[in-house]
């Protein structure tokens, strides 16, 4: 059945930049070629391309790149009004998204006339923050403010992560990161071979620090065992957690490591191919880690490892991890059913290894005998000091606290929008895996938000309901339906014309979210909700 | 020809469902189970003649060592699994579920989501008047089929049937996200206006009257559509060899819906346009 497809053509800024992602189309009647055929792949990143050249995904980019790419129109729409940072209706060329959650929300976040407001760009240490885009010949997209504060623990002795950084290294020079000890783990990985580096990174124990914690060294033997080939690496770098902002920090400032920690880890598992998955709202980790690819590469230190730059679009679903492989297949980022788990039928239906950036960048550390636990908290809102900051797991948070000066605080909410809040009386919590557990809470992506005295927890709780319903991708109804229903519920709480059966109702709805919802983000939607109202009896009928 | 299966015999794998012991072949899902076990599961959008995408959770049931609750239209069997489908767990879910879709749905046509709300209990209202639906306007953009999406679970079987399981035609997708997911041709333009050929595969499996033949929808609109009235007339589709057959649903001495069977070994319920909507010259006098 030949397709029916959509008949504006684009114009020749688009068609240009289009090429330049999918190749120049062969000569052939506008027929699809074989050639054009299996790269669904190619899909965002054309339609990236697109916007960035002209502003928006007009109806003739949305039809060039569909028909250039094999993709139904209507499926190719459906992908491209997935994703927030698409525009399918013109708009300037500049735009400034304005971030409007929870740690520049208490920075007095305002959205000025013309500007956007945005979920949490990951910029919290220097809140309030926004994301300028310039589409055009030469599209710009910048960060502002441009600068943070100065890493709090710069210059510090014995840290282990943020080693480099602390010390001042130069990000965008392969000799530098050489001259501080980088590529020593690789070579000690070579040593070692494909074995011994897993049983390494299992004998030290490493938890993923994505949010769920899973043991490392498990996923990388499970893949490493798959008779099915090839095997992917992908490296999650969607870090969309409100309040989070450590894997930005990790591959702006030392992005060979991560590349290091990658061929590391392609190498252990026998992976040949590999992505990044960086989200749309880090220009600087992209420009810095693409420069890292490439002087890579140019060196030699690759070794045949294929590993290419993937920008999201807009979905905070695409951090969980089989949404992810959704959106580098071509698709919208809905979550699929697990089992069958990633180690198994993950990217294009390979066994595939996902590891955040956090995670990866413990390996090199690991093979060069550095097997001290420390873990990264991304420090913002009420403090004197925000920022990243690298602890050896155990570490009371209150120790935290005092070291990033946080008033006393009226609340913290630990691990995120997915996370909890804890009272004032709760911050001796130790700040480990067990620790957090133990407290019922979680450690989640890292982030310690400080709410003061004259914090309006209300609001918090408001807005981290309206950031699920937000992102919520709308496959499976507990989450679709069920985070509209919450966030209902809180506001009539909040003005006070309430049904009376408020308690009652989100409770049933955060079991059916954790019960029932296809992914982590359905799960976890009612996390902070409920952990406010039971914890710190906010909006508490 | 009797088509004859040369793949190796498949084992069998036995599990326990509801406190007694089932046993189904591998790669059967516990909906094949609980069917085998004679227990019935809601499900909204599974579809027998489809891959199960299971979005609505409506079918989760509680399986022991699991985490969160597993759908069990598409959950595999495994040795062991100890399987419960009516704990006070799966019956909040499902109630929820239920109440979620009919707090924000139109299902005065879905009577399989209506039966399962009574059977759970489910109170919508508790939501409160000003609950956001998805309410809007049919869309009547040619004579064949209209499309009320405020009757839309969003269960992914219109999309599926267009798609690879059945059409391979693509004219239609979700699109958007979150509570604003919708069905979509490219960037919403009507139907004469898409890829779609009119085969209505997608009428054929929509659970809730969202897709519904533009002369069902005319008699509802009139009053006068009324099932106890209708003969169904069983028959083979006159106009190509391929052998399709079709339920011809007669009221009054008129066709005003075709449909094919499921279970048929030529169509698996579907037909193109000329078996599913060429009928006026037999109504010609």
């Amino acid at each position: 059945m030949d397709l029916r497809l959509l008949t504006a053509e684009p114009t020749d800024a688009e068609r240009a930049a289009i090429d330049a992602i999918v190749g120049e189309a062969q000569p052939g009647d506008g027929r699809v070629e074989r050639s054009d055929r299996n790269r669904r792949h190619l899909l965002l990143p054309a339609l990236r391309a697109a916007q960035r050249r002209v502003g928006w995904v007009s109806e003739g980019a949305l039809g060039y790149a569909s028909r250039r790419l094999d993709v139904p129109p209507a499926d190719a729409y459906g992908v491209a009004s997935f994703y927030a940072l698409l525009a399918l209706e013109e708009q300037p060329a500049d735009v400034l998204h304005v971030c409007t959650d929870l740690a520049c929300a208490l920075a007095g976040a305002e959205v000025p006339p013309g500007a956007k407001a945005s979920p949490c760009l990951g910029l919290c240490e220097r809140a309030p923050a926004s994301l300028r885009t310039i589409a055009g010949e030469s599209p710009v997209e910048v960060q502002l403010p441009e600068t943070g504060p100065p890493l709090p623990q710069a210059g510090e002795r014995g840290l282990r992560l943020l080693r480099r950084i602390a010390d001042g290294l130069d990000p965008t020079s392969l000799d530098d990161y050489r001259a501080r000890g980088g590529y020593a783990a690789l070579a000690r990985a070579r040593e070692l071979g494909p074995e011994g580096v897993r049983q390494a990174v299992s004998e030290s124990g490493l938890l993923g620090r994505g949010g769920a914690a899973f043991p490392t060294g498990t996923k990388w033997d499970a893949v490493a065992r798959q008779p099915a080939q090839p095997h992917y690496l992908v490296c999650n770098a969607d870090e969309s957690e409100p309040g989070t902002f450590k894997d930005r920090v990790l591959m702006e400032s030392d992005p060979f490591a991560l590349v290091e920690a990658m061929t590391i880890a392609a190498y252990a598992t026998g992976c040949t191919q590999g992505f990044v998955y960086v989200r749309a709202e880090y220009p600087l980790a992209h420009e810095r880690l693409g420069n890292a690819i490439a002087q890579a590469r140019a060196a030699g230190l690759l070794e045949g490892f294929g590993v290419e730059l993937r920008i999201g679009a807009g979905a905070y679903v695409c951090g969980e991890e089989t949404a992810l492989f959704q959106s580098i297949e071509g698709y919208r980022g809905e979550p699929r059913n697990k089992p069958p788990f990633p180690v198994e039928v993950g990217l294009f239906g390979k066994p595939t290894v996902v590891n955040n950036v956090e995670t990866l960048v413990n390996v090199p550390e690991i093979l060069t005998g550095d097997v001290r636990e420390t873990r990264l908290f991304c420090v913002s809102g009420n403090v004197a000091r925000p920022g990243l900051y690298e602890l050896e797991l155990g570490t009371p948070l209150r120790a935290l606290l005092d070291l990033a000066g946080a008033e006393p605080p009226k609340a913290v909410l630990l691990g995120g929008a997915a996370g909890s809040f804890l009272r004032p009386d709760q911050l001796d919590l130790p700040l480990s895996f067990d620790g957090a557990r133990d407290a019922g809470v979680t450690l989640g992506s890292g982030v310690v938000l400080v709410f003061g005295q004259d914090a309006d927890l209300t609001a918090a709780v408001l807005r981290i309901a309206e950031f699920f319903r937000d992102e919520s991708c709308g496959q499976c109804v507990p989450c679709r339906v069920g985070t509209v229903r919450q966030e209902e519920a809180l506001h009539r709480l909040a003005s006070g014309a309430t049904l009376g059966n408020e308690r009652e109702t989100l409770a049933d709805l955060a079991q059916v979210m954790r019960d029932a919802s296809i992914c982590g983000l359905g799960q976890t939607a009612a996390s902070a909700v409920q952990s406010a109202m039971i914890n710190l009896e906010v909006l508490a009928p | 020809m009797t088509a004859v299966s040369v793949s190796a015999p498949r084992r069998v794998v036995e599990l326990t469902v509801d406190g007694a012991p089932v046993r189904v072949t591998e790669g059967s899902t516990i909906l094949d189970a609980c069917k085998r076990a004679r227990i019935e599961t809601p499900t909204l959008c599974y579809g027998d003649t489809l891959t199960p995408v299971n979005v609505c959770r409506v079918c989760v049931v509680e399986v022991e060592g699991a985490r969160t609750l597993v759908p069990s239209c598409s959950r595999k069997v495994e040795d062991g699994m100890v399987v419960h489908t009516d704990s006070e767990r799966v019956r909040t879910s499902r109630r929820l579920v239920l109440e979620l879709l009919s707090s924000s749905v139109d299902l005065s046509l879905a009577d399989d989501a209506q039966r399962y709300a009574a059977e759970y209990d489910a109170h919508p209202e508790r939501f409160g008047p000003d609950a956001a639906t998805v309410a809007q306007d049919v869309k009547i953009d040619n004579d064949l089929y209209v499309r009320d999406y405020s009757k839309c679970i969003l269960c992914y079987r219109c999309v599926e049937a267009c798609g690879v399981d059945h059409q391979n035609t693509f004219a239609i997708h979700v699109a958007g996200r979150g509570f604003g997911a919708h069905i979509s041709t490219e960037l919403d333009v009507p139907l004469p206006d898409s890829a779609c050929v009119y085969c209505g595969n997608c009428i054929a499996v929509c659970p809730t009257g969202a897709l519904m033949f533009k002369s069902e929808y005319d008699l509802r609109q009139a009053g006068t559509w009324d099932e106890s009235r209708q003969s169904e007339v069983r028959t083979v589709c006159p106009y190509c060899g391929v052998g399709c057959n079709l339920e011809l649903h007669v009221q009054d001495g008129e066709i005003v819906k075709v449909t094919s069977p499921d279970d048929h070994d030529v169509t698996r319920g579907n037909l193109c346009i000329k078996g599913r909507f060429g009928f006026q010259h037999v109504q010609n006098r």
